[in-house]
C-alpha cells in the first residue's frame, strides 16, 4: 500500500545571495486591494516569491483575506485557500497531514509542496495562540506558520490585539479627558515564547518587509529545514499606525533600530541575531524609542511620563532578559539568593 | 472494549461476524474504506470510536495520519483542509465538544466538503451530563450537513459506508453526520455483520477531489470573498446539492443492497407495524427498542400501534412520510431534544413533521411528546401513556397543543 517513492524530504530552498539573485517570478501579483503603503502584502509578495510556485498557502482571517482575495480578482497565483481566524496552526496541519497520507499511501504523486499559513497578530496571538502552539508540536508534517504583525485587528476598524503596543490608540482604547491609556498591557513575545515553548519546532524567525532579501531567506531556511516551522514578521500599518504611507520601510528600520522589535532566528536551539538587531548586539547604541513613537499619530497623545515608561521596558529587555530581547528570564544573582536562604 | 469474533478468522474475501458496539463498527467500516486523515478528541461517549481508530491504526489494520487535536476548534479544521487536498477524511464529537467545533461546522457545506463525523449524542452540560439527547446534532440543520440517526451496530456499519458514499459523490459534496445515542449506542454491543474488503471496494469508489482539489498543479482559490455580489448563489448552489443528495441516497441504497445483500428498501426511516395502525408513533435512534417493545405488548392487548423511525433528518424525507403517516388516525412524536419557545414548545421532529403535514389533504391529530432527555430511560409506560393520549386525540379528532413530557417530575 505505501508508495515506495515517498519521503517526507522538503524542498530544499537555497538563500538568495543578494536582491540581484531573486528570481523574477511573482506568484502573489495584481488583484488585491491593500491600503498603500501596507506591509503586510508586501510580506505576502515575498513570503511566497521566497517559497515558489509547488507551494500551498493557507490564510486565516484578517486584512491579509479580506482585502486580498475578492472573488474573481485573487492575486494568488499559488493555490489559497481560506480558514477560519484562530484556524492558522490547523490549516497547516491539515493540509500537510493530507498531502502526507495520499503521498505515502501512493493516492497522490509523491513530491516536496510547501505548506504555508499564515495569520494576522489577532488571529494568531489572540484567537489561535492554541493551534498554532499545537501544530509546532507536530514534528512529522512540513509546514511554516506565518504571524504577520500589523499590531491591531486591522481589517475590522484598527482595534487592540493582544500584539498592539503600550497605549497606543486604536478604536477600542482611544485616549480620553479621564484615561489617558486605556490600552495598558504589554505586547507578547510571540517568536520567542514559540521558540521556547516547542522543543522539536526546529525554527522560529522574526522577519520586517523591509529588509526583503533576508525575509525571503527566512522563510526560505524555515521550509528547507521543515517540520513545523514559525515566523513573526513585524509590519508597520500606515492606517492603524496612523503615519504617511511613504513611511512604512523606515518604520520598520526604526522599529529594529530602537531594540523594540529583534531580527532573530533560533534554529535547533540555537540563537542567532541578524541585520541591525546584530550590531546592537556587538554594541552599536539603540536609538531612543520616542523617535519610532512620535512618528506615529497612534501615540500622539503620549507624555514624557509615558515615553519614559516604555523606554524602560524596552531597556530591560536589552539589559535585564537572559537572552537579550528574546527571552526574559533572568538568573537569581548568587550572592543575594544566599543572603536570603539565610 | 474487546472484539469478540465470534467466528474464526476469515479471508480479506470473505464477511465476518463481530460483537462490537456502534462505535466500534464505525471503526471497523472506517478501516475498510482506507481512510486518509483522522483527528481525534476526548469527549464521552462520541470518544470510543477514536479508541477504537487508535487501535485499528497501531495495530496495523489501517494506514491514516491520525492526530489528537487540542480542542474541538482544530480537530474539525484539520479534517477540513485534509479534504480539500484528497484525503478521505473522519471526525467527531458530542455535545458540548461539537458546539465548540462550531464555527467550522459551518464553513464545511459552503466549501463542499465531504467530511464524515459521528456525533455520539449527548446533553449539552451544564449541568453536567453524558446522557443523550439529540440537540447537538440538531445544531447544524439548517447548514447544509446531512444529518442521520442510526440505531444499531449494523446500521452503525452500514450507515458509514452509506455516508461516504453519498457525501463524496461529486453531485452532493456535502458533510454528513451519523448521529448515534449516547451509551445506548456507542457503548452497546451487538452482533454485526463486518463485510469483505473486496465488497467495500465494489462499494465505495476512491475519493475524488476533482476540480476543487487544492493543489499546485491546480492553483485555485478556495473561499475568497464574495459578500453581496455571490453569496445568495452560493447558497442556491448548496440548496441545490441537498436536493440532489435525495436521488444519490437512493441510488447508494439501492447499490448497497445489491452488493452486501442486506440493507433497507426504503433509505429514509423504518416502518414497524404500520400497515394496520391507528395510532403511529415516531422516534430517532435507539428509543425504537421500547417502543417496539410496547408496541408488540399493546398489539397483544389490541391496540394498533405503529412506529415510524426516522433514519434521515436532512435531507427531510418530506413527501415519503407524509404518506407514511397520512394514513393513521392520530400520530405522536416522540422527541429526544428540545426547542424552547418553539411553536406548541414541542421538540424539533414533532414541528418538521407538522410542517411537511400542512400541505397534505388528510392530516391526522399530532401530539407531540419530549421523553428521555439527558439520557434518561424511555420505558414501556412512557411509550403507553403516548400511545393513549393519541388514542384519544384519534376519537376526538383533534390536535392536542400541549406538548407533553414524558417520565417526568413535575
Amino acid at each position: 500500500m505505501a508508495d515506495a517513492t515517498f519521503s517526507n524530504a522538503t524542498q530544499v530552498l537555497e538563500p538568495f545571495r543578494g536582491i540581484k539573485k531573486v528570481t523574477i517570478e511573482e506568484y502573489f501579483t495584481s488583484g488585491h486591494r491593500t491600503c498603500q503603503g501596507c506591509e503586510s502584502a508586501l510580506i505576502m509578495k515575498l513570503m511566497v516569491k521566497a517559497a515558489g510556485p509547488r507551494t500551498i498557502v493557507l490564510g486565516s482571517t484578517g486584512c491579509m483575506y479580506v482585502a486580498n482575495t475578492t472573488y474573481y480578482t485573487t492575486p494568488w497565483v499559488v493555490p489559497w485557500m481560506h480558514t477560519q481566524l484562530g484556524s492558522s496552526g490547523s490549516a497547516a496541519l491539515g493540509t500537510a497531514a493530507g498531502l502526507k497520507a495520499l503521498m505515502k499511501k501512493g493516492k497522490m504523486k509523491a513530491e516536496s509542496i510547501n505548506v504555508i499559513a499564515f495569520c494576522g497578530d489577532g488571529g494568531g496571538a489572540d484567537m489561535g495562540l492554541n493551534g498554532i502552539s499545537a501544530t509546532l508540536t507536530h514534528k512529522d508534517y512540513n509546514c511554516l506558520i506565518l504571524l504577520y504583525d500589523n499590531e491591531s485587528y486591522a481589517n475590522t476598524d484598527i482595534q487592540l490585539s493582544g500584539m498592539t503596543p503600550y497605549g497606543a490608540n486604536t478604536t477600542f482604547s482611544p485616549p480620553g479627558k479621564v484615561i489617558r491609556n486605556i490600552h495598558t498591557r504589554w505586547k507578547k513575545n510571540m517568536a520567542g515564547m514559540m521558540a521556547a515553548g516547542h522543543p522539536e519546532c526546529r525554527y522560529v524567525a522574526t522577519v520586517c518587509g523591509s529588509y526583503a532579501v533576508e525575509m525571503m531567506n527566512k522563510v526560505r531556511r524555515a521550509l528547507t529545514i521543515g517540520g513545523p516551522t514559525f515566523i513573526h514578521s513585524l509590519d508597520p500599518c500606515p492606517k492603524g499606525w496612523d503615519y504617511d504611507p511613504m513611511l512604512s520601510h523606515e518604520m520598520g528600520e526604526l522599529a529594529i533600530e530602537t531594540g523594540l522589535f529583534p531580527l532573530y532566528e533560533v534554529e535547533d536551539g540555537v540563537v542567532k541575531y541578524y541585520g541591525k538587531t546584530k550590531a546592537l548586539i556587538e554594541g552599536r547604541k539603540r536609538k531612543p524609542v520616542r523617535e519610532y513613537l512620535l512618528k506615529q499619530g497612534r501615540f500622539a497623545h503620549f507624555t514624557e511620563e509615558d515615553l519614559g515608561y516604555f523606554q524602560a521596558k524596552v531597556d530591560e529587555m536589552w539589559e535585564k532578559w537572559e537572552i537579550p530581547a528574546v527571552i526574559p528570564f533572568r538568573r537569581l544573582d548568587a550572592s543575594k539568593a544566599a543572603l536570603e536562604v539565610k | 472494549m474487546a472484539v469478540v469474533e465470534t467466528k474464526a478468522a476469515q479471508a480479506a474475501s470473505e464477511d465476518k461476524e463481530l460483537l462490537i458496539s456502534g462505535s466500534e463498527a464505525v471503526a471497523e467500516a472506517l478501516t475498510l474504506a482506507d481512510l486518509d486523515v483522522v483527528t481525534a478528541y476526548p469527549i464521552r461517549p462520541y470518544d470510543t470510536v477514536m479508541q477504537a481508530i487508535a487501535k485499528k491504526i497501531s495495530g496495523g489494520q489501517l494506514t491514516a495520519e491520525y492526530i489528537v487535536a487540542e480542542g474541538e476548534h482544530s480537530q474539525f479544521e484539520i479534517v477540513k483542509h485534509a479534504s480539500t487536498v484528497g484525503a478521505r477524511v473522519f471526525c467527531g464529537s458530542s455535545g458540548v465538544g461539537w458546539a465548540y467545533a462550531m464555527e467550522c461546522l459551518v464553513v464545511t457545506p459552503p466549501l463542499r466538503v465531504p467530511m464524515i463525523c459521528l456525533v455520539g449524542n449527548r446533553a449539552l452540560d451544564d449541568p453536567g451530563a453524558f446522557g443523550v439527547e439529540h440537540n447537538d446534532a440538531l445544531f447544524v440543520r439548517d447548514l447544509g450537513w446531512m444529518l442521520c440517526w442510526i440505531d444499531t451496530s449494523q446500521e452503525a456499519f452500514d450507515t458509514t459506508l452509506i455516508a461516504y458514499r453519498v457525501a463524496e459523490d461529486r453531485r452532493v459534496f456535502l458533510p454528513c453526520a451519523i448521529s448515534a445515542d449516547g451509551a445506548f449506542l456507542t457503548h452497546s454491543q451487538a452482533i454485526t455483520m463486518v463485510a469483505s474488503k473486496e465488497k467495500v471496494d465494489r462499494f465505495l469508489p476512491r475519493y475524488n477531489r476533482g476540480d476543487l482539489l487544492l493543489h499546485p498543479d491546480n492553483p485555485i482559490t478556495v473561499a475568497p470573498q464574495a459578500n453581496e455580489d455571490w453569496v445568495i448563489e452560493i447558497r442556491r448552489q448548496n440548496d441545490e446539492a441537498m436536493k440532489r443528495a435525495y436521488t444519490v441516497i437512493e441510488e447508494a441504497y439501492a447499490d448497497f443492497r445489491k452488493v452486501f445483500g442486506r440493507g433497507p428498501e426504503n433509505p429514509w426511516f423504518e416502518e414497524y407495524m404500520t400497515e394496520d395502525a391507528d395510532v403511529i408513533l415516531i422516534g430517532m435512534g435507539t428509543i425504537s427498542l421500547p417502543m417496539k417493545v410496547g408496541i408488540r405488548n399493546m398489539r397483544a392487548q389490541g391496540k394498533k400501534v405503529g412506529l415510524v423511525r426516522l433514519r434521515w433528518f436532512r435531507p427531510f424525507p418530506t413527501e415519503k412520510i407524509v404518506a407514511a403517516l397520512s394514513k393513521a388516525k392520530a400520530i405522536g412524536v416522540v422527541d429526544r431534544n428540545y426547542s424552547f419557545g418553539s411553536p406548541f414548545a414541542s421538540g424539533v421532529v414533532a414541528n418538521e413533521i407538522r410542517a411537511a403535514l400542512y400541505n397534505s389533504d388528510k392530516r391526522p391529530p399530532l401530539l407531540s411528546f419530549i421523553s428521555g432527555l439527558g439520557g434518561r430511560e424511555v420505558t414501556l409506560e412512557d411509550v403507553y401513556k403516548a400511545a393513549d393520549l393519541c388514542y384519544s386525540a384519534a376519537t376526538s379528532g383533534k390536535s392536542d397543543a400541549r406538548t407533553h413530557w414524558l417520565g417526568v417530575r413535575e
